[in-house]
């Protein structure tokens, strides 16, 4: 009992946290591209963070579901619908055996996450669900979803406490962003000149992009002598400038290892910009320091850390939607010592 | 430039650079570099990457930060470099040359004006160091093969190379671990598996590890390969003498 696929739509796969550990034997970390929304899915729907989800990439799928679910649906507004009618996203929301999750026209951003409460039914391969299409490996048969595709939920039935208060701001994504990088390692194969290129153009997402990296048009980088470097390895995030001037920005399913000069790396709290990027899109690039960097990547840590605890533990702001109470009476939720103590409160006037 | 150098490469990696060119010597620094991390066992490295001439190390800032991490690393450096020397372990991979096997064999043979019985003895006789593994899943790039032997690529690439393919190109060898398209002239194959993604370790070589091939008949490659279905066969190792 779980989803089946009515249509597969443009670039539907499973995706974790990745696959640690194989980067030595050439084996790709794939993963989730956009990790807050990946993260932020999870955590809506009270997974642990490195549950594996569905990725869709502009152009989404329509699933049936074959028993109820909770789910939630983040990242780019690719036009989410249940039966037809828009579906809130950035919202843990529960859904019926029969009914039908699709996807419209992309509105913004070019990547959005189905979660699901309890998980998918994936067997993990070397401790990963994710998809590694290149090696056909992983997720589902190691390949995009496709037509009459069916998944099993991995602990079906299972509800997050504090349901209606699952929600969060959706995020924005409006096509046009500043990252900040950490210049470096191979920044000394680059002129003045070009480095000032780099950090002061703008430059548009070509055509050509996917779950492995994304090639820029814009201002030529000016290499000292040339692009090309002894092979070394590439971080998620890597932009390498190979001889034509034109930097590539590489992502999940990018290989180990790469020959051209890296002139920089895109800070891991920043990269969901560059994830939601589509073609036409803009990127300009900023410098910034390692002790900023990680201070942001800390804090995002922080930032996923209390909004669980918000879910789980009910600490809670003002729910959303006042409907679903009565007036007169509420119900709190009261922590004491660790335990919960559920308080009746009626108004007496 | 003096190495080692420690360079940033993202706010959760960097990179201990141990100079500037593809040499055994670089390799062997590398390798014990990286043995030397793992016994240290520092709390939020997760995993450490070689290639030719760094290794790359993933870490986890919420766990420890890069400025100590810098500092545990420089620590680790200062003792390494006099490391002791290492092992060097050889592998033998039993392969198959010419026929359907290896269906440039007879093109390496003509190109370099030998005999294909004159290539296989050649490319039997060296041990090969891989320096790493890249590209597609258990990909290794090895150094050390005999320049009478080599061959440039084919000029339009097969759609489909099979997995075991033992190829050349240029100046190097190697062993296609995946059913992949290429443009290496392939000589022979292996019925080893060097990628299974089922298997304990899914992938059978690693950086530093010496390869040397064992020239089998087509009965023997059979053979062998009924034992890799049944789980019996695995690939005999030794430690080099003169390392």
């Amino acid at each position: 009992m779980g989803i089946m696929f009515l249509k597969g739509g443009l670039m539907t796969t499973v995706q974790d946290a990745g696959r640690r550990g194989y980067q030595r034997f050439g084996l790709g970390v794939s993963g989730a591209v956009d990790v807050h929304a990946y993260v932020y899915a999870n955590i809506l729907v009270g997974n642990t963070h490195n549950e594996a989800v569905l990725e869709v990439t502009l152009l989404g799928p329509t699933i049936e579901f074959t028993s109820p679910a909770v789910i939630a649906v983040t990242g780019g507004d690719l036009s989410p619908l249940l039966n037809n009618a828009p579906l809130p996203m950035y919202r843990a929301l529960q859904v019926q055996k029969g009914d039908i999750l699709s996807f419209g026209a992309p509105k913004s951003g070019c990547r959005a996450y189905i979660s699901f409460a309890g998980g998918l039914a994936i067997t993990p391969i070397m401790g990963s669900r994710s998809t590694y299409i290149k090696a056909n490996l992983g997720g589902y048969e190691g390949r995009k979803l496709e037509k009459g595709d069916e998944i099993a939920f991995r602990k079906p039935g299972t509800c997050p406490p504090n349901l209606p208060w699952r929600v969060m701001e959706p995020e924005d994504f409006p096509g046009s962003y500043t990252v900040r990088v950490l210049m470096g390692p191979q920044d000394d194969r680059f002129t003045e000149k070009g480095i000032a290129t780099f950090l002061s153009a703008s430059y548009s997402i070509s055509n050509e992009f996917d779950r492995m990296g994304y090639r820029l048009q814009g201002p030529k980088i000016e290499h000292v002598t040339d692009g090309n470097i002894i092979t070394d390895g590439i971080t998620f995030g890597a932009i390498q400038v190979p001889d034509g001037g034109e930097p590539i920005i590489m992502l999940s399913d990018r290989q180990t290892t790469g020959g051209y000069a890296k002139i920089a790396s895109v800070i891991n709290v920043d990269m969901p910009m560059v994830a939601q990027c589509k073609a036409g899109d803009t990127l300009r690039f900023v410098k910034t320091d390692i002790v900023t960097a990680q201070d942001a990547f800390i804090a995002q840590k922080q930032k996923y850390k209390a909004l669980c605890d918000q879910f789980d533990l009910g600490i809670l702001p003002p729910p959303p939607e006042p409907e679903p109470f009565e007036p007169e009476t509420s119900v709190y939720r009261l922590m004491e010592d660790g335990k919960f103590h559920d308080v009746t409160v009626t108004r007496i006037e | 430039m003096t190495y080692p150098q420690i360079k940033i490469t993202g706010d959760t990696s960097v990179a201990v650079v141990f100079g500037d060119e593809i040499s055994a010597d670089i390799n062997q620094k590398i390798r014990a570099f990286d043995e030397a991390l793992n016994e240290e066992q520092i709390e939020g490295v997760f995993e450490t990457v070689p290639t030719y001439c760094t290794l790359m190390i993933h870490y986890a800032p919420e766990v420890i930060r890069f400025h100590e991490l810098r500092d545990r690393l420089q620590a680790i450096l200062a003792v390494s470099h006099k490391a002791q020397k290492m092992n060097t372990i050889v592998m033998e991979i039993p392969v198959c040359y010419g026929g359907e096997y290896g269906p440039d064999l007879e093109y390496v043979a003509q190109y370099n004006h030998l005999s294909p019985r004159e290539v296989v003895q050649i490319h039997t006789s060296a041990e090969y160091l891989i320096y790493m593994l890249g590209f597609t899943p258990g990909f290794s790039y090895m150094g050390g093969m005999d320049e009478r032997i080599a061959t440039p690529r084919l000029k339009t690439p097969r759609l489909l190379i099979p997995a075991g393919s033992v190829g050349i190109a240029g100046k190097q060898t190697g062993i296609y671990p995946i059913d992949s398209p290429g443009g290496w002239q392939l000589i022979g194959r292996t019925p080893v598996k060097l990628y299974d993604a089922h298997r304990d370790n899914p992938i059978l070589l690693d950086a530093g590890l010496h390869v040397k091939f064992i020239p089998v008949d087509e009965s023997e490659y059979k053979r062998i390969e009924n034992r890799i279905e049944l789980g019996r066969y695995h690939c005999h190792t030794y430690v080099k003498e003169d390392a």
